[in-house]
């Protein structure tokens, strides 16, 4: 087994720890961090996989770099999405489509009863 | 039924994992060894760092609409609406110091990682990563306060690395295609759009944790 097989594999387990995160955690920053741990997972894989035979691959090393600066971009972006979700509803989950908008306007609603 | 559903995924997610190690380790050696290709194309390239040659020569287009992403992925944070700026902590007189020490040698590093890309390991993404840092920094720090959203000059040095990689991209059209230098020409047009795109990167980074709501 080369090192870059080892690489590889890790990789693959990185990759399904992550999705593991994506489908079972409920907070949205662990998702948020579950779904880079995938990415990570993805670009271990790339480079592994293309120097298994000993040498490295600089075209696969490229695309990973290119890989790593867009992940920090769409991080940032869906931690601002993440912010604004909280500001709006004031929770840090996503529960079922619906759940918390209803549950926001049934305090509205009691809300207005309360004065009368 | 919650914990079964819960133990189900975590069993078909290890099957997960042992199909893709199998696959893994039973794939067939690559057919074509692009590595080769790039040794042998090093020398029209400009630079003599492989993965420089390939992100910015050979691949300059992945490169190109790479930093288009960052652009985008900011105007939708703009669109979205940025946080309110954070209360500020409590002051420690050691962190602003460390951070004026701390802040030149990074720029220094940044520079010198910008200029190492052409032989070594380095480049203008690296350098700009390192200046983001500095600028986060300064900002934790309290020496510098959050950019308002409406900020002028980070986001002309934003576009300004864009417009120059597209203006050299137009440009090098008359030779019949995008982002294709003519050998002699190569290096120099590679040292002109890394050192802008470290620069607008290196804002576009930073832009994304110091870009706050004005206070209302």
């Amino acid at each position: 087994m080369s090192s870059g097989l080892i690489f590889a594999a890790t990789g693959c387990l990185l990759f399904v720890l992550g999705l593991g995160g994506v489908l079972l955690l409920k907070a949205l920053l662990r998702r948020i961090l579950a779904f880079n741990l995938m990415g990570s997972g993805a670009f271990l894989v790339l480079v592994g996989l293309a120097q298994r035979d000993g040498t490295p691959d600089p075209v696969p090393q490229a695309m990973v770099l290119t890989g790593i600066v867009v992940a920090v971009a769409a991080t940032a972006l869906a931690l601002t999405l993440a912010r604004r979700w909280q500001a709006l509803t004031g929770r840090e989950d996503i529960g079922r489509v619906g759940d918390a908008g209803s549950r926001r306007r049934s305090k509205q609603r009691e809300r207005r009863k309360a004065p009368r | 039924m919650k914990r079964f559903v819960r133990w189900l995924s975590i069993l078909a997610l290890t099957v997960l994992a042992g199909a893709l190690l199998l696959a893994i380790s039973s794939l067939p050696p690559a057919p074509v060894k692009l590595a080769g290709e790039v040794a042998a194309n090093l020398a029209v390239s400009g630079v003599s760092h492989p993965v420089t040659a390939v992100l910015l020569n050979f691949r300059g287009y992945d490169t190109f609409l790479e930093v288009a992403v960052l652009i985008i992925a900011l105007l939708g944070m703009l669109a979205a609406g940025l946080p309110p700026p954070p209360p500020t902590g409590s002051r420690n007189a050691m962190l602003p110091t460390l951070a004026r020490l701390a802040v030149p040698l990074m720029v220094l590093a940044a520079v010198y990682l910008l200029w190492a890309g052409a032989f070594r390991p380095g480049g203008a993404f690296q350098a700009a990563a390192v200046l983001a840092a500095a600028a986060v920094l300064l900002h934790l720090a309290e020496i510098q306060g959050p950019w308002p959203d409406n900020a002028r000059g980070p986001r002309l040095a934003i576009a300004g690395g864009f417009l120059l990689f597209l203006a050299i991209a137009a440009a090098l059209l008359v030779n019949g295609g995008l982002l294709r230098y003519p050998p002699e020409q190569a290096g120099l047009n590679i040292v002109l759009i890394e050192s802008g795109l470290s620069v607008s990167l290196a804002v576009n980074l930073a832009a994304f944790f110091l870009l706050r709501a004005p206070k209302s």
